[in-house]
């Protein structure tokens, strides 16, 4: 139940994670089937002040996984997402309880800053900065320090998010001159390009055609040998496709938690084979 | 003007009062109509103003000619008059009061709006608009009891002694003179520059911010880099605000300008501006061509304005199309 280093010192956890960092990055080390926990929440109780928002709420985030939350308007999936990088503290009045660990680590007990480069996010509408495309991918770079050429940093991080060969001849335009598909991407290419462990992924396609919401789903399963995505969705049928589990939220509470097959044939709660069967939401 | 071409077949265009009548019934039309009067009133102003400006100057224009733009002399008596003073008077209070209200405005909005609990904030900002509605004048007696003996006493000679190797602070120290006048107008024209940049601060979408936090940003470098670029245009037009209503003050700074023609590198030294010397000798200006002198004033302070506000909107242009290589949206 509790994390495997519950007391680590801060110095301690820079080592542990920094390996981690490592193992993640090199997929042969992780066999299929056998994946690790990236990070873990253990009895989360989350608060915007007197309204609580997530009862108890208990799961994992497994290794090079994509972990989807569904559940109807309102159930705290945002909410949940939200508070595995911290953001939750860019709001006035919220508290929370419990633990969440990122390699053995309480988050809370990471430089929020710090947590962010390892966690990073990518939100509901595409938000580009008004820049460039390229300084919209290499602004994480430079607010981080990074050493080395800028520019193979930012060509990596657009391959990545499967954009290159659509922007390469046009790097210094507008990101605003792109589609929202495309922007949506940079966004992808922006939080890759500080090299996070996990990305957290906030309803990345509700903005966008299926043709683009499929150009990201692909996406997704080229980047999970190299990165742990979680992503909240109100698209069923995108859970069922891209996931490997999945959790399904009600009114703050954490439902049921399974392997994303399991879930939508043979689901062990009521509740969620209501929702999965359309009865509601 | 006042119809759109696909709103009536061509039959039922023209001016017969039917017409009209038919044409005016939708509401469009007639809100159409109202608005375009109303937008059309305010070019008329201005064009009225700048021609009795340009008819009633003439006699001055006829007889000074380019030469009043550089003649440094004002001397009613003799009937000697040139501009130079008065430009130069009105550009370097305009330009202290930007050097210290800018920095100060800007600073304050970004504290109000990212950085302060939002009940200071809106308190703050109160007060801020409160100042904004203060007459001049009371501004003007602030400088005369306040401000005037506290900068000959105190601050003068403190800068004398310690920055008087630059002939921006050198000689005697009398109180009054540009660098007062700039103050004074510092102070008028820093809660505009705080109001307008403050709500183009909080005008930034809420996502822009959580994009770069989410990047591991800290509060300020997504304030500073992410915010503040975007808002820049705002603020820029709180700054071309905040010029326009120090270029043509009038009573705060004649109060304490010292109103004496000189042209004096010191800002320690006393000066006049455009809008002092109208305010001062309109209602004294004996003979046609005494007035006519301070007419063409005017007529220079309005072109001063025009300039420099055009200057202001090009730097945006290049600054916008080179900075980031993004438009204005």
């Amino acid at each position: 139940m509790d994390s495997a280093f519950p007391l680590m010192a801060n110095s301690g956890a820079a080592a542990a994670s920094s390996s981690a960092k490592i193992a993640a990055h090199t997929p042969a080390m992780t066999t299929p089937g056998a994946s690790t926990l990236r990070m873990k929440v253990t009895k989360l109780n989350f608060y915007y002040g007197k309204n609580h928002a997530l009862h108890n709420v208990s799961m994992d985030v497994a290794t090079n996984r994509v972990t989807a939350m569904i559940g109807p308007s309102g159930c705290g999936k945002s909410t949940l997402l939200r508070t595995l990088n911290r953001m939750h503290e860019t709001l006035r009045h919220t508290r929370l309880e419990g633990e969440i660990t990122l390699d053995g680590v309480n988050i809370l007990t990471l430089d929020v800053t710090r947590l962010r480069r390892m966690v990073g996010m990518v939100f509901q509408k595409p938000n580009p900065f008004p820049k460039s495309i390229y300084e919209n991918v290499a602004y994480g770079l430079r607010i981080n320090g990074h050493k080395g050429r800028l520019d193979d940093a930012v060509e990596k991080s657009l391959r990545r998010a499967a954009l290159w060969d659509e922007v390469k001849d046009k790097l210094h335009k507008s990101a605003y001159a792109l589609s929202g598909g495309q922007q949506q991407r940079l966004c992808i290419a922006r939080a890759l390009a500080v090299d996070p462990e996990v990305l957290l992924l906030d309803e990345p396609c509700s903005a966008l055609d299926p043709v683009n919401t499929a150009k990201i789903e692909e996406l997704l399963f080229e980047l999970k040998p190299s990165c742990t995505l979680v992503i909240v969705t109100h698209n069923m049928q995108q859970a069922a496709r891209v996931s490997d589990s999945t959790a399904f939220m009600l009114n703050g509470e954490l439902i049921e938690f399974s392997p994303t097959g399991t879930m939508f044939t043979t689901p062990s709660d009521p509740r969620t084979e209501a929702y999965i069967t359309g009865r509601f939401g | 003007m006042a119809t759109t071409p696909n709103a009536t077949t061509p039959a039922e265009l023209g001016w017969s009062p039917q017409a009209l009548l038919r044409r005016m019934r939708g509401a469009d039309e007639i809100a159409h109509l109202i608005t375009f009067i109303a937008a059309a009133t305010l070019l008329l102003i201005t064009v009225l103003l700048v021609f009795q400006l340009w008819v009633h100057s003439a006699e001055a224009r006829a007889k000074f000619g380019w030469t009043f733009f550089v003649t440094r002399t004002w001397d009613p008596v003799a009937g000697d008059f040139g501009a130079l003073p008065f430009i130069y008077g009105t550009l370097v209070t305009s330009a202290v009061a930007l050097v210290i209200a800018v920095p100060l405005g800007v600073g304050a909005a970004i504290f109000l709006a990212e950085l302060a609990p939002p009940k200071l904030s809106s308190s703050l900002t109160f007060v801020s608009d409160l100042l904004a509605a203060v007459p001049s004048v009371i501004y003007g007696l602030l400088g005369v009891f306040l401000l005037v003996p506290l900068m000959r006493k105190t601050v003068q000679p403190a800068l004398k002694s310690t920055l008087g190797f630059l002939p921006l602070f050198k000689g005697p120290t009398y109180g009054i003179g540009f660098l007062t006048a700039g103050i004074v107008l510092a102070i008028m024209v820093v809660p505009f520059v705080l109001s307008v940049s403050r709500e183009v601060l909080l005008a930034v979408p809420r996502d822009q911010r959580e994009a770069a936090l989410a990047l591991g940003a800290t509060k300020w470098e997504s304030t500073w880099k992410v915010v503040v670029p975007a808002a820049r245009i705002g603020i820029f037009g709180s700054v071309f605000l905040a010029l326009a209503r120090a270029l043509g003050e009038t009573m705060a700074v004649t109060m304490v300008v010292g109103n004496n023609p000189m042209i004096s590198a010191s800002l320690f030294s006393p000066g006049y501006s455009i809008a002092a010397v109208l305010a001062n000798e309109f209602s004294e200006a004996t003979g046609n061509l005494y007035l006519s002198a301070l007419i063409e004033l005017g007529l220079v302070l309005f072109l001063l304005t025009f300039v420099l506000n055009g200057l202001a909107r090009l730097l945006i242009l290049v600054t916008t199309a080179r900075g980031s290589g993004v438009l204005p949206s």
